[in-house]
C-alpha cells in the first residue's frame, strides 16, 4: 500500500515537463545551408577537375562524330568508287578514301560506333555480373564464399587476352553480339573480387553495426548503405573498363579473329591499313587516333570519378 | 616458411590441373577440325588416316586422358597442319626468342619507370610530375599496334635508320624492346609514385625526419625500401603482359616468337600448337605469380611473420 503510493507521487513528479532538455534552442537542427545531395556533391568536386571535363567533352564530341556523318551522307560507309582510290585527305573526302575508294571519313564514324558500343555494353555487362557474383560470395561469407573465390582464381590464371582468343574460336565471333560474349565471359572476374573486397570491408564498419545495433532491417541495410557505398567504385571501374574493351575489340580484330567484312570497326581498320603504312600511313592515322583518343578521354574520366566520387577525398 | 611454399606449390599444381582441362575440352568445342581448312576433297582413307593420327576417331575422354598421359613428360604432341613440328620443341625455341626480345624490355621498361616514378614522387604538383604523368596516361592509353606503326613509320620509313622489320641483329631489337618498353615505363611509374607517396605519408617517415636523418637516407633507406615492395606483385601481370603484347609485336616486326605462332596456329585452326601455347602461357603466368607471392613474403616481414602463426 505504502509502495503504490510512493510510486504514483514519483509519477507526479516525473511529468513531461521534467524530459525537456535545458539549453537547448528550437532551431539547433536547422540546416543553415542547402542539402547537397552525394551525387551533387560528387558532380561539383568533378566539375572543378578540368581536365577530366574536357575529356567528357571530348567524348561527346566523339559521339556526335560517330553518330551524324552517317545520316547525313549521301553515301553509304561501303559505297565503292574505282575512280577515287587511295585518295589523300581532300575537301570531298576529309580523311581519304581506302583502297577500295570508299570514304574512310564515314568508315572511321560507322567503325567507331561499333567499338564504343562494344565498350560500353562490355565495361556494364561484366560490373554488373562482377557485382551480382561478388555480392553474393561476400554476402554468404564462409564456404560459399570459399568456393566462389576459388572459382575467380583459378580463371584468372588463364591470361586475359588467350581467353578471348580461344572464346571467339569457338564462338567464331564476327559479330557484336559474340565478340562482346568472348570478351565478358572471363572479364567479370577482377569485378567480382573488387566488389568483394569493398563488401566486406564495409560489413565491418562500425555504421555498420550501430544500424544492425539500432535494429535496421537486412533489407534495408544492404540499399540504404551497402549499394550506396559500391556503386562508386564499380561506376569507376565501368569508365576505367571502357577502354580496355575498346583495345580488345581492336586488338582482336587486328590478328584477323574481330568483325568480319562487311561490317568494321576501328581495330578492323588499322588492321587493314597496317600493309599500306609506307605508301598511306593517313589509313592507319585517323582509326589509330580514334582509339587512342577515345581510350584516352575515358581514363581521364575515369581518374576524374575516381576523385569525384571517393568522400574521402572531401577537403 | 618451407610449409607455406608446399602449400602453395600443390595448389599450383592443381590449378594447372583444372586449367589445362578447361583449356582441353574447350578446344574441342571449337567447330570445324583442321582438315575443314585445308584440302577439302581428300579421299575417305585419307581423311581416316589423319584422324587415326592424331586419335581424333577416338572419344574426346579417351583423347583427354591420352593427352594428360603425355602431359607429364612434356610432351604436348604434333603440329596438327605442319607434320612432324613438335609442339613442345617449338615452344621452347620461340619462347626464348620472345623471352629475349621481352626480359629486354622488360628491364629497361622497369627501370625507367621506376626511376620515372620516383622523380614523380619527389616533385608531386610540379612540372616533373605533370611530364612523368602525362608519359604514363599515354602509355596506358596508346594500343600497341598504334605505337609500333608509329615508330616504324617514323623510324623506319620516313628517317630510314632501323629496319621496319626482320630478325637476326642487333638493330632489328631497337624498334620492338622500344613499344613493348611502353607499357612498363606506364605502369610501374604509376604504380611506384602511388605506393611512395602512401609511404610518404606514414608516421615513421615523421619519426626520421624527427630525428634529423638526411632527406637522401631517408628516401634511399626507408622510403623506396618500403615502396618498392607492392610494387613486386604486378611484377607477374607485367611478364604475362609483355608475352600477349608479343602477339601483334611480333607479328608487326617479324620476330619469331612464340606470339607470332600464337597468332599464326589461330588463323591456321592447328589446335595441338594453340592448345600447347595456351597452357604455356597459363603455367607460365601461375609459376609466375608463385614467384611473385614467395618473393613477397621473403621481402616483407610483416606477412612473413602473419603467415607464420
Amino acid at each position: 500500500m505504502q509502495s503504490t503510493e510512493n510510486i504514483k507521487k514519483k509519477n507526479d513528479y516525473l511529468n513531461k515537463n521534467s524530459f525537456d532538455i535545458v539549453g537547448v534552442e528550437d532551431d539547433f537542427q536547422e540546416i543553415s545551408r542547402p542539402r547537397v545531395s552525394y551525387y551533387k556533391d560528387a558532380w561539383r568536386r568533378f566539375k572543378q577537375n578540368k581536365v577530366a571535363l574536357f575529356a567528357l567533352f571530348i567524348l561527346f564530341a566523339l559521339i556526335i562524330f560517330v553518330v551524324v556523318p552517317p545520316i547525313l551522307s549521301s553515301t553509304t560507309f561501303n559505297q565503292i568508287d574505282k575512280l577515287s582510290r587511295n585518295l589523300k585527305p581532300c575537301s570531298d573526302h576529309l580523311f581519304g578514301t581506302d583502297k577500295l575508294g570508299r570514304d574512310l571519313l564515314l568508315r572511321v564514324a560507322v567503325g567507331g560506333r561499333v567499338s564504343i558500343v562494344i565498350g560500353i555494353a562490355g565495361a556494364f555487362i561484366t560490373s554488373i555480373l562482377g557485382c551480382i557474383y561478388g555480392g553474393i560470395s561476400a554476402y554468404f561469407g564462409g564456404r560459399v564464399d570459399d568456393i566462389m573465390m576459388r572459382i575467380v582464381e583459378i580463371l584468372i590464371c588463364i591470361p586475359y587476352l588467350i581467353i578471348v582468343i580461344l572464346m571467339s574460336l569457338i564462338l567464331k565471333s564476327e559479330s557484336i553480339g559474340t565478340l562482346i560474349l568472348a570478351m565478358t565471359i572471363t572479364g567479370w572476374c577482377g569485378v567480382a573480387r573488387l566488389v568483394r573486397g569493398q563488401i566486406l570491408q564495409i560489413k565491418s564498419e562500425e555504421y555498420i553495426l550501430a544500424a544492425k545495433a539500432m535494429g535496421v532491417s537486412s533489407f534495408r541495410i544492404v540499399t540504404k548503405y551497402m549499394i550506396p557505398n559500391v556503386i562508386g567504385i564499380v561506376i569507376v571501374q565501368i569508365t576505367f573498363a571502357i577502354p580496355g574493351y575498346i583495345f580488345g575489340e581492336a586488338f582482336l580484330s587486328y590478328i584477323g579473329l574481330g568483325i568480319q567484312s562487311p561490317g568494321t570497326s576501328w581495330g578492323a581498320l588499322a588492321s587493314s591499313a597496317q600493309p599500306m603504312l609506307a605508301y598511306h600511313p593517313y589509313q592507319l592515322f585517323f582509326p589509330s587516333l580514334m582509339i587512342a583518343l577515345t581510350m584516352l578521354s575515358f581514363t581521364l574520366v575515369g581518374d576524374g570519378l575516381r576523385d569525384a566520387l571517393d568522400p574521402k577525398m572531401r577537403k | 616458411m618451407k610449409k607455406y611454399i608446399f602449400k602453395r606449390c600443390l595448389y599450383m599444381v592443381f590449378t594447372l590441373f583444372i586449367v589445362i582441362t578447361i583449356t582441353f575440352f574447350l578446344m574441342k568445342a571449337v567447330p570445324g577440325d583442321p582438315l575443314t581448312k585445308m584440302a577439302k576433297n581428300l579421299p575417305e582413307q585419307t581423311k581416316a588416316n589423319f584422324y587415326a593420327k592424331y586419335d581424333l576417331d577416338k572419344p574426346v575422354f579417351n583423347q583427354y586422358i591420352k593427352y594428360m598421359g603425355n602431359l607429364v613428360h612434356l610432351d604436348l604432341g604434333e603440329s596438327v597442319v605442319y607434320a612432324g613440328r613438335s609442339i613442345s620443341e617449338t615452344i621452347s625455341t620461340t619462347s626464348l626468342v620472345s623471352a629475349s626480345v621481352g626480359s629486354i624490355a622488360l628491364v629497361i621498361g622497369m627501370t625507367i619507370g621506376i626511376v620515372l616514378g620516383i622523380v614523380a614522387a619527389l616533385k608531386k604538383n610540379r612540372w616533373p610530375d605533370y611530364i612523368v604523368m602525362i608519359i604514363a596516361i599515354l602509355g596506358i592509353t596508346i594500343p600497341v599496334f598504334v605505337l609500333a606503326s608509329l615508330f616504324q613509320y617514323v623510324f623506319a620509313v620516313k628517317m630510314n635508320v632501323l629496319p621496319a622489320s626482320g630478325w637476326g641483329e642487333a638493330r632489328h631489337f631497337v624498334l620492338p624492346i622500344i613499344v613493348l618498353g611502353f607499357g612498363p615505363i606506364a605502369t610501374y611509374s604509376r604504380y611506384l609514385k602511388s605506393s611512395m607517396l602512401d609511404t610518404l605519408d606514414q608516421d615513421y617517415i615523421l619519426t626520421a625526419r624527427a630525428k634529423g636523418l638526411s632527406e637522401r637516407k631517408i628516401i634511399s633507406k626507408h622510403v623506396l625500401k618500403n615502396s618498392i615492395i607492392p610494387v613486386v606483385t604486378i611484377f607477374a601481370s607485367s611478364v604475362v603482359g609483355i608475352f600477349t603484347g608479343a602477339f601483334i609485336i611480333e607479328r608487326m616486326f617479324s620476330i619469331p616468337g612464340i606470339g607470332f605462332y600464337f597468332i599464326d596456329s589461330v588463323n591456321n585452326n592447328d589446335y595441338t600448337m594453340i592448345l600447347g601455347t595456351t597452357i604455356f602461357y597459363a603455367a607460365l603466368f601461375i609459376v609466375m605469380q608463385l614467384l611473385v607471392d614467395i618473393v613477397y613474403v621473403i621481402i616483407d616481414p610483416r606477412i612473413k611473420s602473419s603467415i607464420m602463426k
